[in-house]
């Protein structure tokens, strides 16, 4: 959920190469694993001494690499896996992924705090049986506004999508997952929907507002928001909460016509050279205090009760981090849709681009 | 090369030392060959292959190669046909706004006094030292509807204007980022121009505009010309600052290209769009060996 994504990207090869070396490397002994993990994660989406925690429990050293988004992620993994024990794709990803037999099976006789995860969270429309993922913070996608600029209550994606009353005030998120999403949502459709009729009409509907809309944000909505140069971002409910504590005049909505909620998962990259530290890892991050740890530096929703249970009321009664079910009940989740699924919607984002 | 005494001597002589010259080209050839060819060989490749089918699905990594034209064919399509227009039309801008203030600037350090020159060089190439992306946010900072330009204006009750995601700010953008790909070819030539013509123009009458167009500006071309190839090329393919800079409507066939690589995960239609790109231009290098041919030998 971050905003320096190419740059990053040059940083990591050295560390890939790096890495790359390290599995070559010859062990005395494969039974016993070097006390060591390579992590593979997003920028600012760890706890502040997790890792120390972690290295202080089990004597395992975590080396934690950055990306900054699913597709670098993707990219980096699918020429064959650079060295990496865990990753944390998003859900629909994951779905990708096992596709693509780039994930190892969680093995869960080995995971005993997964007990502490809320009823909904052990399972997952992406991976059933949570085979191969568990998962780790989630989220909605919704609108955050300025407070003191708006015309009138805000209930729907209309005032993004269908209206003139903001003009030149809007930013919405640039990926043809979300800007077609929310169109899709606001047309009465499904998220996730491969109607390609449906899909037409989000389109034409996205490429009539396109002069109402200031700028596709790429994850950098939020900071548009805060700075003022938009009254309304379509934006993470995480990112957006993060603002919202720095500014008063600032507020989150999930339009009454639904939105999405998404989850970001821990998960092993197939070839991980450390399966064995890399469970001892992934219990470690189930853990109640652990967890709770990781929270309060993040402040993303957890899907972890008995963190959770640990936590101050400020962040367990937050609307924007925790919505009512039935808000999350019109609320689609991310899903794979296959690869000419995904490429429909891509000629299609590039049209709206292009229009 | 001619005026290079040791140059001629190396190249009078380099079949002489066969052994020494092999030794000491073949690791550079090798790493072209290696880290250029390679890749652009499979890019090649792959912008005629497609996804496989396995079990009546598209998989997710694998290729069918050389099995169709169908990218080319999509490719040709109306949206990446704008997409390229538009890369065309607004690296041509940056380019001629590069030229006219480069010109300048260049003289501007040729004539500096001596003991300046390098430290105005250095000036010059001073922002490469910071990573394009964080240049680039730096932009926003300073051009957003709160930043300090806008709050500069403040003071004299002006404004705010709305100075970012447009195409003017892509524009900019990319005349703030490839500016100096254009003065450094400009002050090469200009500093080896030989000042008696001009002073022979102005000694037989020409006026100072006269001379500039007839004396300077003629003998100069060599630098504009690897100037503007420096700066048109590199501005053609970039999606950084379109990306950041642009708004709704200021995608770049390179954004077609990097949603294509990431997001899309369909590497061979991005390799599709990327050769034709790389034939846009081939295709202005050919314009410009033309250029070098009527300027009768004089070449950059």
């Amino acid at each position: 959920m971050n905003a320096l994504k190419p740059n990053r990207r040059n940083l990591l090869q050295g560390g890939a190469a790096a890495l790359m070396g390290l599995t070559l490397m010859p062990y005395k002994s494969m039974a016993a694993e070097e006390k060591k993990l390579n992590f593979y994660n997003w920028d600012t989406y760890i706890g502040e001494t997790t890792l120390a925690d972690f290295n202080t429990a089990t004597g395992i050293e975590v080396k934690m690499d950055l990306f900054g988004g699913n597709d670098e992620l993707f990219a980096k993994l699918k020429a064959g896996n650079p060295g990496y024990d865990v990753i944390v794709p998003s859900g629909n990803y994951i779905q990708r992924m096992v596709k693509a037999n780039m994930l190892m099976q969680i093995d869960h006789s080995k995971i005993p705090n997964f007990a502490n995860f809320d009823k909904e969270f052990q399972d997952a429309e992406f991976d059933p049986g949570r085979k191969y993922s568990l998962a780790y913070m989630w989220g909605t996608m919704g609108i955050g506004y300025r407070k003191s600029k708006m015309k009138g209550p805000l209930d729907s994606w209309k005032a993004v999508l269908d209206s003139t009353d903001y003009a030149g005030r809007i930013s919405i998120q640039a990926d043809s997952e979300h800007a077609l999403g929310i169109a899709l949502k606001y047309l009465g459709y499904s998220w996730n929907s491969t109607n390609i009729v449906e899909l037409n009409k989000a389109k034409d509907l996205l490429i009539a507002q396109k002069k109402n809309i200031k700028t596709f944000a790429k994850d950098n909505g939020q900071d548009l928001l805060a700075s003022g140069e938009v009254d309304l971002a379509v934006e993470y409910s995480g990112d957006i909460a993060q603002v919202v504590a720095a500014d008063a005049d600032l507020d989150y909505v999930i339009p009454k016509e639904g939105s999405n909620r998404w989850q970001d998962t821990l998960a092993i990259a197939a070839g991980a050279p450390h399966p064995e530290n890399a469970h001892a890892f992934l219990n470690f991050i189930c853990d109640a205090k652990a967890n709770a740890g990781i929270v309060k530096t993040i402040h993303f929703a957890t899907p972890n009760g008995a963190a959770r249970a640990l936590m101050d009321d400020t962040y367990k009664n937050n609307k924007i981090t925790f919505p009512s079910e039935d808000m999350l009940r019109i609320c689609d989740p991310s899903l794979y849709l296959g690869e000419d699924a995904q490429k429909v919607r891509d000629d299609i984002w590039t049209a709206i681009q292009a229009a | 090369m001619a005026e290079n005494g040791w140059g001629d001597a190396i190249l009078d002589n380099w079949k002489d030392y066969l052994r020494v010259f092999f030794t000491l080209a073949t690791p550079g050839t090798l790493w072209l060959l290696f880290f250029f060819v390679v890749p652009m060989v499979f890019l090649f490749v792959l912008s005629f292959s497609s996804k496989s089918i396995v079990n009546g699905e598209t998989s997710v990594l694998g290729y069918d190669y050389l099995n169709s034209f169908n990218n080319y064919i999509e490719a040709a399509g109306t949206s990446y046909l704008v997409l390229l227009w538009r890369a065309i039309l607004w690296s041509a801008a940056a380019t001629v706004i590069c030229l006219v203030l480069a010109y300048p600037l260049a003289f501007g350090v040729c004539f500096a006094p001596q003991k300046w020159r390098a430290y105005l060089l250095l000036l010059l190439i001073l922002p490469f030292w910071i990573n394009l992306l964080i240049r680039t946010y730096a932009l926003i900072q300073v051009f957003r509807s709160q930043g300090f330009v806008n709050q500069f204006l403040g003071v004299f009750g002006l404004g705010p204007y709305e100075m970012l995601y447009g195409t003017g700010a892509v524009i900019m953008g990319l005349v703030y980022v490839y500016l100096p790909f254009m003065v450094l070819p400009l002050y090469s030539t200009i500093e080896k121009l030989d000042k008696s013509f001009l002073e022979a123009s102005l000694d037989l009458g020409a006026t100072q505009a006269r001379t500039f167009w007839s004396i300077t500006f003629p003998l100069t071309m060599p630098g504009v010309i690897t100037g503007i190839i420096l700066v048109f090329i590199p501005c053609l393919g970039s999606f950084l600052t379109s990306d950041l800079l642009g708004g709704p409507n200021n995608w770049m066939i390179g954004n077609a290209i990097s949603n294509q690589f990431g997001e899309a995960n369909n590497w061979p239609f991005g390799a599709a769009l990327s050769f034709i790109l790389m034939y846009a231009t081939f295709f202005v290098l050919f314009i410009r060996a033309m250029a070098a041919r009527r300027s009768k030998g004089v070449d950059a």
